[in-house]
């Protein structure tokens, strides 16, 4: 992507976004489609399925873009809040049909474009820290996320009281912010 | 077992909470500043967990879908939020709609307060107001307040509101229970327009504004174009 034209901030297209500008949206779809739909995909391991969450949190951005407040989250954060629930509110539904939890492997990726740089070292970053958590705050917190298990699922599979699994996650998620931030890592 | 919903706070950031679990959160948050904060430092590096999600590329054509969807979607444009913590919105919301209240509203605002004039400044009307303990929720979706006295009379500000098409008209409803009760017609337009609720507003109850056609309807067209929870 060329970086000659100053850009609009994501905040800024959220904002032209509630102005009902289709380009806005277009432009915010070209920033984070891809860290979306890789997202969903993970959760969902179904491509179909992965288009429909990331099709939908978007239109869940265009519907809400008026009630977007800045000084809560950046918008890459709001949107991929959307991303992530509606993912895992599918995966949820389709596995009510499933015995097992579908648990990916990290799939090939091809970012294709002048940002894949970036989006790898992002990547790193974020997986590198993960790999810095103990054992024990990792894993319900990757599968949670990654798998869409509630916390009883979680204790359940962990063997360990519900109790222990909430606090473990809460732990876990502090140390990341404060292992993100000492790696340097800057979202989107 | 805790029941305190605290300790629901890293779940929900990661979305492991069950329905009922998520649910009774929702309705927790709005209430408890300490949850909003720790949960948008919870956001960042919960967010950042899908930055380490590798996944293959979508289509090509995803991206056209998702513009066509957002083409073919009624809704209430332009709408803007000033950057504001939500009290100073809602309380800002009244301060700029105060006029409208106090003439808009002239027999129901009247009634909140019988030393209220209408020629007050718009600071002492919500200085007014909220001495009433009428309380001011900022609008989900739009710019703008449900004010709720004690007694449970309401009223909806909207500003920036487009003009409901011709044919059209915004439709206002209180949602207590599973069926939406009909409270009232707005149509939109320039500046800050008032609607005084046709139905009182119970706690917790929801006024959610839906698009339908003109002279209303007796149940809600989705989607809901923007909405608030009473206190």
């Amino acid at each position: 992507m060329s970086r000659a034209v100053p850009q609009r901030t994501d905040e800024e297209l959220v904002e032209a976004i509630a102005q009902a500008d289709e380009d806005a949206l277009g432009e915010l779809y070209d920033r984070f489609g891809k860290v979306s739909y890789g997202l969903a995909y993970k959760i969902l391991q179904d491509a179909a399925l992965a288009e429909d969450a990331v099709q939908e949190a978007f239109l869940q951005i265009w519907r809400g873009a008026g009630a977007y407040r800045p000084e809560r989250a950046k918008a890459s954060t709001w949107l991929l809040t959307f991303v992530h629930r509606r993912a895992v509110d599918l995966v949820r539904r389709e596995q009510a049909r499933r015995t097992e939890p579908v648990i990916a492997e990290p799939q090939g990726s091809d970012p294709g474009a002048d940002d894949a740089a970036v989006a790898r070292s992002r990547r790193e970053i974020v997986q590198d820290a993960l790999r810095r958590l103990p054992a024990e705050q990792r894993e319900p917190i990757e599968l949670a996320y990654y798998a869409g298990l509630t916390q009883s699922e979680l204790a359940d599979r962990l063997e360990q009281p519900l109790g222990t699994i909430k606090s473990r996650m809460f732990t876990g998620l502090q140390r990341l912010r404060v292992l993100l931030a000492e790696a340097g890592y800057e979202s989107a | 077992m805790s029941n305190d919903p605290h300790d629901l706070l890293a779940a929900y950031a990661l979305d492991a909470l069950d329905d009922d679990e998520r649910e009774r959160f929702e309705a927790h948050l709005p209430d408890c500043e300490e949850c909003t904060e720790q949960l948008a430092l919870l956001r960042e590096p919960v967010a950042a967990l899908a930055y380490a999600a590798e996944g293959p590329v979508p289509t090509k054509e995803l991206r056209d879908r998702i513009i066509e969807s957002a083409r073919a979607e009624p809704r209430a444009a332009v709408i803007k939020l000033p950057r504001r913590k939500w009290a100073l919105e809602a309380v800002a919301a009244v301060a700029v709609a105060a006029a409208c209240l106090a003439i808009g509203l002239g027999i129901w605002a009247h009634s909140l307060s019988n030393s209220l004039e209408r020629e007050r400044s718009a600071n002492s009307v919500v200085e007014q107001l909220l001495a009433e303990n009428a309380t001011a929720k900022p609008l989900l979706g739009a710019n703008g307040s449900l004010i709720v006295a004690r007694n449970g009379e309401a009223a909806l500000l909207v500003c920036g509101l487009a003009a409901a098409p011709s044919s059209k008209t915004y439709q206002a409803w209180v949602i207590t229970g599973k069926t939406p009760e009909p409270a009232g017609l707005l149509s939109g337009g320039s500046g800050c327009r008032s609607l005084a609720l046709t139905r009182p507003v119970p706690s917790k109850a929801t006024v959610a504004v839906t698009l339908e056609r003109a002279g209303g309807a007796t149940s809600p067209t989705l989607p809901i174009l923007f909405r608030a929870e009473a206190t």
